[in-house]
């Protein structure tokens, strides 16, 4: 037997420091790992143990001029079974059954299914959830959430707009004030295991949801529902397919009323307002809702007709080439260059001033003064108005003016658009115009928000609106407050005229495109005071059937408005003196 | 002071110490690592660590029956052993229980254990007993390559269904042998060859596979090695997740059981990673203070090998320190990604029954090498 020799040893004492050289080594590994790359590693273990629930933050609600909670949530409850966590499957289908009001087949089918978690319904009502819950059923989860509530249904819906899954806004002043109202959303983490099971008695990190900030809006809940019901009223009596109101403050722009019938719900913004047709694809569903959400108060253009003569009437006055007493003279028609243009009186107007052609409404005058002023000045002041931009209402999707170019436009063109006729401009840009016009010659930018306030009270943000001032001499924007209260009392606008209130305001007839069709839209655009406005109304009639003119059916429906809210507002009754005692300068 | 004819003799107690310490200490960490994934498997959080404990208290056992017997008395069993490594080798190959394409598993009846395990231990008796046999001709090329001829057909036939297992026993021929011979520079050439490898493998690899010599499935682990955060779905889930678990650990540790990754995140926690749980829970300062342990248990084995009565005695407890110092060395590169993943226990501590069992019976080996010591005076 071989002896253990010291060669040997010393062969070992080598491999003894040769293995304590490799473990040495691994504990260097080991320090970089543990010490230098740990934060790196902890955070990427970190990511892959926690799992995020979120909380939703309480949408902020949206208030009107008066105070009024127009839009709010409401907490509703979502139950959900979790297979591994039921004890007793029988007693859980059968209280689910009961209290849900769903049939047992359903109900048994999601119980059974082996998922981490089965939804049985969403949006039960708080009352509905605490009763699931203090059955405290094993596997049973209640959790609550918040659902968007709007307390009056299908007030203002075309201008609140709704949310949708994620509480997000789709349409109106919810997307528009989206950053305002949606608030934060909190998180609650909780560690999980590879098969994302939460594992119990860890430490659970909750950040608390932020709710969103209260907008405040300036429509006034009292005059949208009148208002709101005067329209559905017209539009029921006249047989019309759509009925437009807008109330607004010509001074600021600020708008107390905007009414759209047909109005749809907005706790239910998915159901159609009107009988769908049988057999209605899913496609053709959505593009009826689409119009159905549509606001045509700003997202549809039409021709204004003649409530348009008051921008030709204030150009022409800015102008000087038109004073109130200038002699016109009307055959019931015009011929500029080539084409005879007609007069809605047949037989003509015969001689009258400036201010009797406007008191009727008469477009040979106002063709006159186009002509007067000419394509370059015309436009130059349809450019001065402000009508070639948009409004910059705070609404999503405002349309456009559709008018010629300037180097397309001949002396006919020229003379449609005096009157109103051949361009498209939206309703909102109408009464804009018209309230920068009357209101002292200041463009104002129409609006719904007025401030931002947060849970504690405190204004975080007072909104401001652009005006454009002077686009308008003080001086013709008292002459045309004068001229549109002539029309009011003794004009083509006589109907809107209420006794002991001085009313301005203008009439308008507009055939709908394609002529032949002999469809019309009838308008009205109103102001009160006449001497110094605190309130303009227009209200458009979509395709009345019947009687059709702005004056007859229009014109009543503002009167009936204004003789509601001009008292509401404050507006005193004025002393029995006639606009006509003020002297006025031509 | 003696009362008989006897000698006094030497018994490494503070071996004995450091191998019932670290089983223990390895019961919980399996434990610890399985007890999570056991309940939700089995509904019983101590599955993993019963099952250990009873392989573990009967290895003991036999461990100190072999420590009491005289090692030169299996050394005639060398040969028998050493061919019946072959046949288990072989019937695992035709009869093993087949999982993953891989066939480790033989089934004796109502025992399955893997034969790698017992073709190391016969390979370490078998070649003492060769080596002790050629006395100073193994200095000769001969028979050197004689010893790596005994050696390298059976790691072949091992590493076929288990290459790591066929390393570490082609580890243990050499460094018998590195420690038999007087030859130096064949060793210290191999030593430098493998850092080199190791210094060069992306490239390297990359070359390999081009020339048709690596498969593009161990190209891709090589890749997987080099950037495990690069493949985090495909082969650097498990090497990731192990990362993961040291990371987090930190200095301290995160505390006993408190380890996340072990639930279900880094696959069987208990067998080949739970290095990493180690260092999850128990901090740098936890798996430096393991490998200390380890250290110290090698230095024993110096010891016992140094003062061995003979040369076959100190070259079974360099075959047994060879055996032990591959794996822990290995299994730690492997868990903290220093080579490249290949499956390697982690001696005393990792779950499995066969390995503790034959770990158990080396041990007795060494322990009755100690116990020849004659102690002077």
């Amino acid at each position: 037997m071989s002896s253990n020799q010291t060669h040997h040893r010393g062969r070992i004492a080598v491999l003894f420091v040769l293995l304590g050289i490799c473990m040495a080594g691994l504990m260097g590994r080991l320090v970089f790992l543990m010490m230098y790359r740990s934060e790196h590693y902890s955070e990427m273990a970190q990511d892959l143990h926690e799992r995020e629930r979120i909380i939703k933050a309480a949408r902020g609600r949206i208030i009107d001029a008066t105070g009024t909670v127009i839009a709010t949530n409401r907490t509703v409850c979502t139950i959900s079974v979790i297979y591994n966590q039921v004890k007793d499957r029988e007693l859980v289908i059968d209280t689910l059954c009961r209290e849900l009001l769903l049939d047992e087949e359903s109900v048994r089918k999601k119980v059974e299914k082996r998922s981490s978690r089965e939804i049985i319904r969403t949006n039960v009502d708080k009352e509905t959830g605490d009763r699931v819950r203090n059955c405290h059923l094993a596997g049973v989860k209640v959790d609550e959430d918040y659902k968007r509530y709007y307390p009056y249904d299908t007030l203002a819906s075309k201008v609140l707009g709704f949310t949708g899954g994620d509480n997000q806004g789709i349409i109106g002043l919810e997307v528009v004030y989206e950053p305002y109202l949606k608030g934060i959303g909190g998180k609650i983490l909780t560690m999980t295991d590879a098969a994302g099971v939460e594992i119990g008695n860890t430490f659970e990190d909750r950040i608390e949801p932020v709710p969103g900030n209260d907008l405040h809006i300036s429509l006034d809940v009292n005059i949208q529902q009148y208002a709101e019901q005067a329209a559905r009223e017209t539009m029921e009596r006249k047989g019309a397919k759509r009925v437009s109101v807008i109330v607004m403050n010509p001074q600021n722009g600020e708008i107390m009323a905007m009414v759209n019938v047909p109005e749809f719900n907005l706790n239910d913004p998915f159901t159609l307002n009107v009988e769908a047709p049988a057999g209605i694809t899913g496609k053709e569903k959505q593009e009826l809702l689409n119009q159905m959400w549509r606001n045509p108060s700003i997202n549809d253009t039409y021709e204004p007709g003649s409530t348009f003569k008051i921008i030709t009437a204030a150009a022409g006055l800015e102008a000087g080439v038109v004073g109130l007493n200038d002699q016109f003279s009307c055959p019931g028609f015009r011929v500029v260059e080539d084409r005879k243009i007609r007069c809605h009186k047949v037989g003509g107007h015969g001689g009258e001033t400036f201010l009797q052609g406007a008191m009727n409404s008469c477009n040979p005058v106002f063709i006159d003064v186009g002509q007067r002023l000419g394509i370059d000045n015309y436009y130059r002041y349809f450019e001065q108005f402000g009508l070639k931009k948009k409004t910059g209402i705070d609404l999503p999707g405002e349309a456009g003016t559709i008018m010629h170019k300037k180097e397309n436009m001949g002396l006919v063109e020229l003379a449609t658009v005096s009157f109103g006729q051949s361009f498209q401009i939206t309703p909102i840009q109408l009464i804009t115009t018209a309230a920068s016009i009357v209101n002292g010659g200041n463009r104002v930018t129409p609006h719904f928000g007025v401030k931002v306030v947060n849970a504690d009270q405190t204004t975080v943000k007072r909104f401001r609106y652009p005006v454009k001032e002077r686009i308008l001499s003080p001086e013709t924007s008292a002459t045309m407050r004068y001229v549109l209260e002539q029309v009011v009392a003794e004009g083509s606008g006589k109907k809107a005229a209420i006794p002991g209130y001085r009313i301005g305001g203008k009439t308008a007839t507009s055939e709908k495109l394609p002529r032949s069709l002999k469809k019309y839209i009838s308008s009205f655009i109103g102001f009160a005071p006449a001497d110094d406005p605190k309130v303009i109304a227009l209200i458009t009639i979509d395709e009345p059937q019947g009687i059709y003119y702005g004056g007859t059916i229009a014109a009543p429906v503002i009167s009936d408005i204004f003789k509601n809210i001009l008292p509401y507002l404050g507006i005193q009754e004025s002393e029995e003196e006639t606009a006509s005692a003020f002297p006025i300068k031509g | 002071m003696a009362k008989h004819n006897k000698p006094r003799r030497f018994y490494d107690y503070s071996l004995l110490f450091c191998i019932i310490f670290l089983t223990a200490f390895g019961l919980v960490m399996i434990y610890s690592a399985s007890s999570y994934t056991a309940q939700l498997k089995f509904d019983n959080a101590s599955y993993f660590m019963m099952r250990q404990l009873k392989i573990a208290a009967l290895g003991l056992g036999a461990a100190i029956v072999i420590s009491k017997l005289d090692y030169h008395w299996y050394a005639r069993f060398a040969v028998l052993a050493y061919l019946l490594s072959y046949v288990l080798m072989i019937a695992v190959s035709i009869f093993g229980k087949d999982i993953n394409g891989k066939k480790r598993w033989l089934k004796l009846g109502p025992v399955s254990f893997q034969p790698t395990e017992f073709v190391k231990i016969a390979l370490i008796v078998l070649l003492a007993a060769v080596i002790t046999q050629m006395g100073k001709k193994i200095n000769s090329w001969k028979n050197m390559a004689v010893i790596m001829a005994l050696a390298v057909p059976i790691a072949g036939i091992v590493a076929a269904n288990n290459l790591s297992s066929g390393i570490i026993i082609v580890g243990i021929a050499f460094v018998m042998l590195f420690v038999a011979t007087k030859k130096q520079w064949p060793f210290y050439l191999c030593g430098v060859a493998a850092l080199g490898v190791v210094a060069t493998a992306g490239p390297l690899a990359t070359a390999l596979e081009k020339i048709g010599l690596l498969k593009p499935y161990q190209l891709s682990r090589i890749h997987v090695w080099l950037d495990p955060e690069a493949y985090p779905m495909d082969g650097g889930y498990q090497v990731l997740q192990g990362l993961y678990a040291i990371g987090s650990g930190g200095l301290v540790g995160k505390g006993l059981g408190e380890s996340i990754q072990k639930m279900g995140f880094v696959p069987e926690a208990q067998n080949d990673m739970i290095f990493s749980i180690i260092c999850e829970e128990l901090g740098l300062f936890g798996a430096v203070s393991v490998i200390l342990i380890f250290l110290f248990m090698i230095y024993r084995f110096m010891l016992i090998a140094n003062n061995a009565p003979d040369l076959f005695g100190s070259l079974l407890v360099v075959g047994v320190m060879a055996h032990i110092a591959i794996q822990v060395i290995l299994n730690i590169a492997v868990v903290t990604n220093t080579i490249p993943n290949t499956g390697i226990t982690l001696p005393f501590i990792s779950y499995g029954g066969t390995s503790v069992l034959f770990l158990m019976m080396e041990m007795g080996m060494v322990l009755s090498v100690s116990n020849q010591i004659k102690l002077e005076k």
